[in-house]
């Protein structure tokens, strides 16, 4: 496959894949379990997810590694696993995707506030990282997407460990921001320039944002990043944000209520477009026909 | 009271070892406890809570704010318990179990914390019934209930049912919150209050222990 970052620097927009967590659930997750542990039990079933991404038309398709951090496997007393559990699901997603596109290793925080807010120590975390990393690296990936992020001081420490025992895997960094009165902030107070100038230092070669908005608000998100990165930009946005209606999850904003907007992303030049928790396989390939129809 | 006034900002620029030296000073000076505790520490948290709601701060400057606040607490608490001061009230939190989410909890136990209740938080990933007992075994006036993830919200009408068993709905109040739920949810499983965020759940806590 022709490099990744060499797609990107060639100006080509790709098409990354829809949520894992809602797909799981609709397929015999249950509330409480630790969703990476299906890598080990029901490999089949991440094989399918990825196989209907595939087929949607994603040109870059994720593990289901997200909480394979050992400090997050810990909290289930899965810890022990986590070499397994990131293998396993580097390889169910391989075994769909063959070499038709992109794997993605995806990270997410580690689940704790990293001192002095919290308890837990960078040092700790970083050696997480490491520990998840390593086996991710040892199966076969392309890419490192480091997700759902709210705490720049975490995402660069991810940068930063990826960047130094995998120099040769491109890294993505995306953040989760909330709408104020004064403009995008995370949680933990990082403004959408900060992020970019310190995701940058740290050495990602993509930044964004994902999960935490619907696609309007990702659209204003995507023209922030657009102000202030020097690098490409991906943004994945969630199907709007979850209501319960009757006693069933909805995401209520539809595969052409998110493709008209998509069309926003694309004429602002946004890099790399995918979808967060709520999408699915028909939004992907809705997105598919947009992003060709815009190429075209 | 110029030591007041200085508890006030330390705590709000989040220097704990200042905050419980004066504190000490404070108390030297002759001042009275609860003024101290009003005054000083609970004023300082409702300025932190006021300014997060604004957005001017943020989580990292909420945290250690209370770090601040508790540092003057275990100054004054065996005072406070020497001299009979009770909290304003007290409350059980926690997040539902299957659901490991708990830095909005954590706000909301700062938050009620820094307005005078006592807080037992449960932690995260919490059974039904262990929020019904140890509320019952604390003699807590409220139970609090977070969840962030949709699939989680059902255990909250467990724990109302659980509740409504054991002949304590009306005694105990329960108030909820987390992103996905709403005042309309609270209604259908029958709890007191939905809670949009950390202020509004002091405020929430504050009108039901009144109204006992």
């Amino acid at each position: 496959m022709v490099p990744f970052l060499d797609r990107l620097q060639k100006g080509d927009i790709l098409l990354g894949d829809g949520a894992l967590g809602t797909m799981l659930f609709q397929r015999g997750l249950k509330s409480g379990q630790c969703p990476e542990k299906m890598n080990l039990d029901s490999p089949e079933i991440l094989r399918e997810v990825a196989k209907l991404y595939i087929d949607a038309g994603s040109d870059i398709v994720s593990t289901n590694t997200f909480g394979g951090s050992p400090l997050k496997l810990a909290v289930y007393n899965l810890e022990d696993k986590c070499k397994e559990i990131n293998k396993s699901g580097v390889k169910a997603v391989r075994d769909s995707i063959r070499d038709k596109a992109y794997l993605a290793a995806s990270l997410g925080p580690c689940g704790k506030l990293l001192r002095p807010y919290g308890e837990a120590e960078p040092e700790l975390v970083s050696r997480g990282y490491e520990k998840q990393i390593s086996p991710l690296l040892e199966e076969g990936i392309d890419v490192i997407y480091f997700e759902t992020f709210t705490d720049i001081n975490e995402a660069v420490l991810g940068i930063k460990t990826a960047k130094s025992i995998a120099p040769e895997i491109p890294v993505c960094a995306t953040m989760t921001f909330d709408k104020t009165s004064r403009g995008f902030f995370t949680i933990m107070g990082t403004a959408i320039e900060q992020a970019c100038i310190e995701l940058a230092e740290a050495g990602a070669d993509v930044v964004g944002s994902n999960c935490g908005n619907g696609i309007e608000n990702m659209v204003l998100i995507a023209e922030q990043f657009k102000k202030y990165s020097t690098l490409p930009i991906l943004i994945q946005s969630n199907a709007g944000l979850p209501e319960i209606k009757n006693g069933v999850l909805k995401y209520n904003e539809s595969p052409i209520f998110m493709t008209e907007r998509i069309r926003e992303l694309l004429a602002l030049g946004i890099n790399i477009i995918g979808g967060c928790c709520g999408t699915g396989p028909n939004h992907i390939s809705c997105f598919r026909k947009e992003i060709d129809n815009f190429i075209k | 009271m110029e030591v007041i006034t200085q508890i006030l900002e330390s705590l709000q620029n989040g220097k704990p070892d200042k905050v419980s030296q004066l504190t000490k000073q404070a108390i030297d000076d002759g001042i009275d406890l609860k003024t101290i505790l009003d005054q000083g520490l609970i004023a300082g948290m409702s300025v932190v809570g006021q300014k997060f709601k604004e957005h001017e701060i943020f989580l990292p400057d909420v945290l250690l704010a209370a770090k601040a606040m508790y540092a003057g607490m275990e100054v004054l608490k065996p005072l406070m318990i020497e001299n009979d001061i009770s909290s304003i009230g007290k409350i059980v939190i926690g997040t539902v179990h299957g659901d490991l989410h708990d830095i909005g909890k954590n706000l909301v136990g700062i938050m009620l914390r820094g307005a005078g209740f006592d807080v037992i938080d449960l932690g995260s990933n919490v059974p039904a019934d262990k929020f019904i007992d140890k509320a019952i075994e604390t003699n807590a006036d409220m139970i609090g209930l977070s969840a962030l993830l949709t699939t989680t919200m059902p255990v909250m009408r467990d724990v109302l049912d659980l509740a409504k068993e054991k002949g304590i709905l009306g005694k105990i109040k329960i108030i909820i919150g987390g992103a996905p739920l709403s005042a309309d949810y609270a209604a259908e499983i029958g709890a007191h209050a939905y809670c949009f965020d950390g202020i509004n759940a002091v405020e929430c806590a504050k009108r039901l222990i009144e109204a006992k």
